[in-house]
């Protein structure tokens, strides 16, 4: 029997979801039935998210106090290293998001472990031997990777594709001290950076979102124009946001909104970044249009057109006119 | 004061491409290689600290790689850096991001720098692990997903905005010296001039091995890896009903698949 150690994350006081997708990806990636999973939760005051984590599949919830309320990069270091030192779990599943880009690399750097961000699938081979798949090549391709001589395997894991149990569960709730240090980073607060703007993406329908292809600013204008003929609201990739384009209440993504509500997405000069796909490859309608043939958008688009945005921007006009 | 940007040497796929032999990787005749978008941007940060003129600032740029990686940092001389570092040595072949780190925490300590900037990502691997990484090794503070930064050159402490899933920023104070991961946006990254890419050209890098950062050749590579690439593949994947035909008839398909999903009755 072996463990497998989940590391919940919260934020303001809310479980973040990917915390409870990473019990399925454990549950998925047990050795063996008997394997436990125990989930670390590290915060001042677990006892208001124990609840929430309590679900089918969980054996053992270990808290960890912190002396902060919100993430501290090295405070979840020292709480998750102690624990692997103290447990010596086989595997443990961190989401791969951005807290966990502020520490997860801190634990394979010290502690010998194995590691690997970003990973998709996990499974054993014939020998009972880990291997986890990522992407490589901006997602061109798949990497299988394994870690040879390694007693503990860290992994991040990728948000929406393990699904998070349904049923909830009484699992075992033990707490665990470690010298967790001083914090060297202080949270001053958060800021809402994209409330700015008359549209909440995440309810919009039909979206048109234009990305690095539109090429310069002057061209926004000409997909604006096609949003407003065709009736559809017009969003963007990070490209557009950060040259300041469209404002950011617009992205579409990992870092900017998840198109909940839409059921029709054209996306037009949209390579199809894995963090723009994060959201909107759930929307049923996508409609891809991009001059390269090789481009990602299309692997999760229903329809594309291989062309030049422009000229197929014209001639939809036209349609509608 | 110094600040140091750790850059890589990325590499896309043509494409078309063919796997190597050994299944592990892809064959290297058909990598285009390019500067990380990433360090564009946390190269133009460490220039603008200089640039803002409250206290002479040095801006090092270090990439691990073979010789052609000197193109990367020939572009960061050209873009404002005022010294390059790379540090190769066969050994190095097979590192994933752990070991990478092992190096330049090596080149930190050598140049003791007041900020240590990473991308957040590479846009080839997307590890998101490097900038960390070495920040533990260093025993340093550290924040990844950096979008916005308040520094005065000799400050004791920083005020960076991480930026969150769903677009909020999470303001935090860290303590310097700091390694920072620097995410896309943070700034608008300029152009290099004709005379500044002559200029750089005509620059210095400085090439460093393993043994001058006292680093053993065990602890890189695959040996001083945290994991291993067994197989590298290409997936099978959805791919999208390609709407043919001329431009007109294209667009003649997608306007009845915009009628039908949005029952409009235009």
């Amino acid at each position: 029997m072996s463990e497998i150690l989940v590391v919940a994350e919260h934020r303001q006081g809310q479980l973040r979801p990917p915390s409870l997708e990473l019990v399925g990806a454990a549950h998925a990636a047990r050795r063996a039935p008997s394997d436990r999973i125990v989930v670390a939760l590290i915060a001042q005051d677990a006892s208001q998210l124990v609840p929430s984590l309590s679900v089918t599949g969980v054996d053992e919830i270990v808290t960890v106090r912190s002396p902060v309320a919100e993430f501290e990069p090295e405070i979840f270091a020292r709480a998750v290293r102690g624990l692997i030192e103290a447990r010596r779990p086989a595997l443990v599943l961190l989401p791969h998001s951005v807290d966990s880009f502020g520490y997860a690399a801190a634990l394979a750097a010290h502690g010998g472990c194995g590691f690997a961000t970003d990973i998709f699938k996990i499974e054993y081979d014939s020998g009972g031997k880990l291997i986890a798949t990522r992407g490589g090549y901006g997602q061109k391709v798949a990497v299988e990777v394994e870690f040879p001589d390694k007693d503990v395997i860290v992994l991040a894991v990728r948000a929406g594709v393990f699904r998070a149990p349904e049923g909830s569960a009484a699992p075992q709730v033990t707490t665990f001290e470690t010298d967790l240090g001083r914090a060297r980073t202080s949270s001053v607060g958060f800021i809402d950076s994209s409330s700015a703007d008359d549209v909440d993406m995440a309810g919009v329908e039909f979206i048109l979102a234009i990305g690095r292809g539109v090429g310069e600013q002057a061209n926004v204008e000409r997909f604006r124009e096609l949003a407003a003929a065709i009736g559809a609201t017009l969003g963007c990739s990070r490209p557009v946001a950060d040259a300041g384009w469209l404002p950011k209440s617009r992205q579409i993504g990992q870092s900017g909104k998840t198109a909940s509500g839409c059921k029709l997405y054209i996306a037009m000069g949209i390579s199809g970044a894995i963090q723009h796909l994060a959201g909107m490859k759930h929307v049923a309608t996508i409609v891809a249009v991009n001059s390269d043939p090789g481009a990602s958008i299309f692997s999760v688009a229903k329809y594309g057109i291989v062309g030049d945005l422009f000229e197929v921007a014209e001639a939809l006009e036209q349609q509608f006119k | 004061m110094k600040v140091l940007v750790a850059v890589k040497q990325v590499a896309a796929l043509d494409e078309d491409f063919e796997i190597r032999a050994d299944g592990r990787d892809v064959e290297p005749d058909f990598l285009i290689r390019d500067l990380n978008e990433w360090d564009e941007y946390s190269l133009e940060e460490a220039v603008r600290i200089r640039e803002a003129g409250t206290a002479p600032v040095e801006v090092i740029v270090v990439c691990v790689g073979p010789e052609d990686a000197d193109e990367a940092l020939r572009k960061c001389l050209a873009k404002g850096a005022d010294r390059a570092v790379r540090v190769w040595d066969e050994a190095l072949a097979g590192s994933d991001a752990i070991a990478i780190a092992r190096v330049l925490a090596a080149v930190a300590r050598k140049e003791a720098p007041d900020l240590l900037f990473a991308g957040v990502q590479a846009s080839d691997h997307a590890f998101a692990a490097t900038g960390v990484a070495t920040a533990a090794l260093l025993g340093w503070p550290h924040a990844a997903v950096v979008a916005g930064l308040t520094y005065t050159p000799g400050a004791k402490s920083a005020v960076v905005r991480r930026e969150l899933e769903g677009g909020t920023l999470h303001e935090m104070q860290i303590e310097c010296p700091a390694v920072l991961t620097i995410q896309l946006g943070i700034n608008a990254p300029r152009y290099a001039s004709l005379r500044s890419i002559k200029q750089a050209a005509a620059k210095p890098i400085e090439v460093l091995g393993l043994e001058e950062l006292g680093i053993a050749a065990g602890e890189v590579g695959e040996a001083g890896s945290a994991a291993r690439v067994r197989r590298m593949y290409i997936p099978d994947r959805g791919r999208a009903q390609m709407l043919e035909g001329s431009v007109e008839e294209q667009a003649a398909r997608l306007a009845q698949i915009i009628k039908d999903a949005t029952g409009s009755a235009r």
